[in-house]
């Protein structure tokens, strides 16, 4: 009986379709409702980037403005001094941050002793856990200069303290090494198990031609997971503008904004505490803009240059 | 057979020694912070590596747990994250589930409408100034809602049940089963590793979550342990030139590092154990499509 219905169901139109799958639109239902109302309408709400934002007409209701943000925004000097901010930080992780969890991956990769390995890599997660406020406030703790374990560090070799949090010339160079602590265990995950997936096969045959490890890594293991390596270096492009809000924003003070203060605390700081909503709005649509362009530029480039099938899509 | 040649070579040594180095470089932040929570005022504010303390004393505990705003933060905090992972969990089984249906009408539209919002979203201040405009603000449930589920839990969620087998389902309809009946009593089991995936990311999330409930939620009785925290450890630090006497400044050390052990122990104890779970949402998101 079921089957020859499920027949029929298959050759009848549309709507007896739709009903017949009520129960799995019923189940949609709640998260489609939430993309609705937490997704599109703030996407909708990006118009305010075009309007001059009073309470009472709200978003929609608002009149119109043209470009008076954006002309405001590109003729305005602080917008170019967090852009330079936003883009010289990610720049900074780009070159110095993306690598290490490659790099620790593949020494991980050569610790035979799997107790001990496991160990480590267990080790190097528990940052990962941690929420920036807690980071924060113990990163403020190893860096206090009258307290802190790396200005006793530097004193031992006659330094004078340094207070890092506060001088503009180091804080850049905190906020890479403290991304670096974070975040290059759970990197590591990833380019981990793409090299568990590599064939063993390989090795064994690269040691029967009499390839030490170090040529295995480099022309075995590292080419192996060059696609992921390539998939998450066009993911953090597309971030360039992102500069890493939450790590920012617990550990900066007004002595370092001139070298620390990105896209997004700025659009925090201007945008909720000062509420200026509709120039922060054109902010933060330049951003999300440049963001998503630049996301496929480097996937075109990456397609085009490497040996084709790179690109994330 | 390489393998089998256990020689140990100056590599081998220098890698290990790095190893054992970097773990050291992990855990001492942390390991200090207990040394600290556990030593007088006077330790905490040497100058040194800090690996054992001298005497122990359990002062900064007594008046951590005195504190009310720690207890008030730690119970808004377990709530959202309880709530809010159940919600996660159901929301984006059901919604995974119904889109890996591979007769779903509509099924390429669906997944089209809700993979577009990885890559456009309205950014900070539209979705605060909607979430505003529902009255949210001053509600627990800015915290819970707008975290109910994400485009990218969803498809794994989808690409995890595709990939089970479709006997027991055809079976549970043949036998006549209700459909509702077979999505929660014979797949959600089956999908358990997932579902475990989704649950764990989903609680550390709101365990760790600060921002949201700092823009729409900061009143004193609802206050999370995340806001609480950062009062006492961040605040001070960027306006101390302004505000002398803030909870930061005048909080000794110790008081401080025990109330960040105090938040952090529960994840720091757990993840270990279900590192494995943690770790497979990575994999499974790294395949294509």
């Amino acid at each position: 009986m079921r089957l020859m219905e499920k027949k029929r169901a298959g050759k009848s139109r549309l709507p007896a379709l739709l009903w017949k799958n009520r129960y799995y639109y019923l189940l949609l239902l709640p998260a489609l409702l939430f993309f609705v109302l937490f997704c599109y309408v703030p996407m909708a709400g990006v118009v305010l980037a075009f309007k001059d934002f009073s309470y009472a007409k709200g978003i929609f209701g608002s009149d119109w403005a043209g470009l008076k943000h954006f002309e405001r925004l590109f003729s305005s000097n602080s917008f170019y001094e967090i852009l330079r901010n936003t883009i010289v930080i990610s720049l900074y992780r780009l070159v110095f941050s993306f690598p290490m969890p490659v790099i620790f991956a593949l020494l991980l990769n050569e610790i035979r002793a799997m107790k001990f390995k496991r160990c480590v890599q267990t080790i190097s997660y528990l940052p990962h856990f941690i929420s920036w406020v807690v980071m924060g406030g113990i990163i403020a703790e190893l860096l206090s200069p009258s307290r802190g374990v790396v200005n006793y560090l530097l004193g031992l070799f006659g330094r004078d303290p340094i207070y890092f949090l506060a001088e503009p010339a180091y804080f850049r160079g905190v906020l890479v090494v403290t991304d670096i602590w974070k975040s290059v265990g759970w990197g590591s995950i990833i380019y981990l198990s793409a090299i568990a997936g590599v064939d063993m096969e390989q090795y064994e045959s690269a040691a029967i031609d009499g390839a030490t490890r170090w040529d295995m890594a480099v022309r075995i293991t590292l080419p192996s997971i060059l696609p992921t390596i390539v998939t998450m270096f066009i993911l953090q492009i597309g971030s360039i503008l992102s500069a890493g809000f939450d790590q920012i924003f617990n550990l900066y003070n007004p002595t370092v904004y001139k070298v620390a203060d990105i896209i997004d605390t700025y659009v925090y700081r201007v945008g909720i505490n000062e509420m200026k909503y509709d120039y922060t709005t054109a902010v933060g649509l330049f951003k999300n803009v440049v963001g998503f362009g630049l996301v496929i530029i480097t996937n075109f480039i990456v397609r085009h240059i490497g040996e084709g099938e790179h690109g994330i899509w | 057979m390489v393998k089998k040649r256990r020689r140990f070579s100056l590599f081998d040594i220098l890698n290990t020694v790095f190893m054992v180095a970097l773990a050291f470089v992990f855990l001492y932040p942390f390991w200090q912070t207990l040394v600290i929570s556990f030593s007088t005022p006077e330790y905490a504010s040497s100058l040194g590596v800090k690996l054992f303390p001298p005497s122990v004393t359990l002062d900064s505990y007594k008046s951590v747990f005195k504190t009310g705003s720690i207890w008030v933060g730690y119970a808004n905090t377990l709530l959202r994250t309880v709530t809010g992972t159940v919600l996660t969990v159901l929301v984006t089984y059901c919604a995974g589930y119904a889109i890996s249906r591979k007769n779903l009408p509509f099924k390429r539209a669906i997944t089209f409408f809700i993979t577009v919002t990885m890559f456009f979203s309205g950014g900070l201040i539209p979705t605060f100034l909607t979430i505003k405009s529902y009255g949210l603000v001053g509600s627990r449930l800015a915290l819970i809602l707008p975290m109910m589920t994400s485009a990218w839990n969803i498809i794994i969620t989808r690409n995890y049940i595709a990939g089970l087998p479709d006997e027991l389902e055809e079976a549970a309809l043949v036998d006549g089963a209700h459909p509702l009946k077979i999505v929660f009593q014979v797949m959600f089991p089956l999908s358990m590793p997932i579902v475990a995936v989704l649950a764990l990311w989903t609680a550390v999330g709101h365990w760790n979550a600060w921002f949201d409930a700092m823009i729409y939620c900061s009143g004193e009785s609802k206050i999370v342990l995340q806001l609480v925290l950062r009062r006492l450890l961040i605040d001070s630090q960027a306006e101390t030139s302004i505000l002398q006497s803030t909870v930061a400044a005048t909080t000794p050390e110790s008081i401080k590092d025990a109330t960040i052990i105090v938040a952090i122990l529960p994840i720091v104890c757990v993840y270990p154990f279900l590192q494995k779970h943690f770790t497979k949402g990575v994999t499974l998101g790294a395949v294509k499509g």
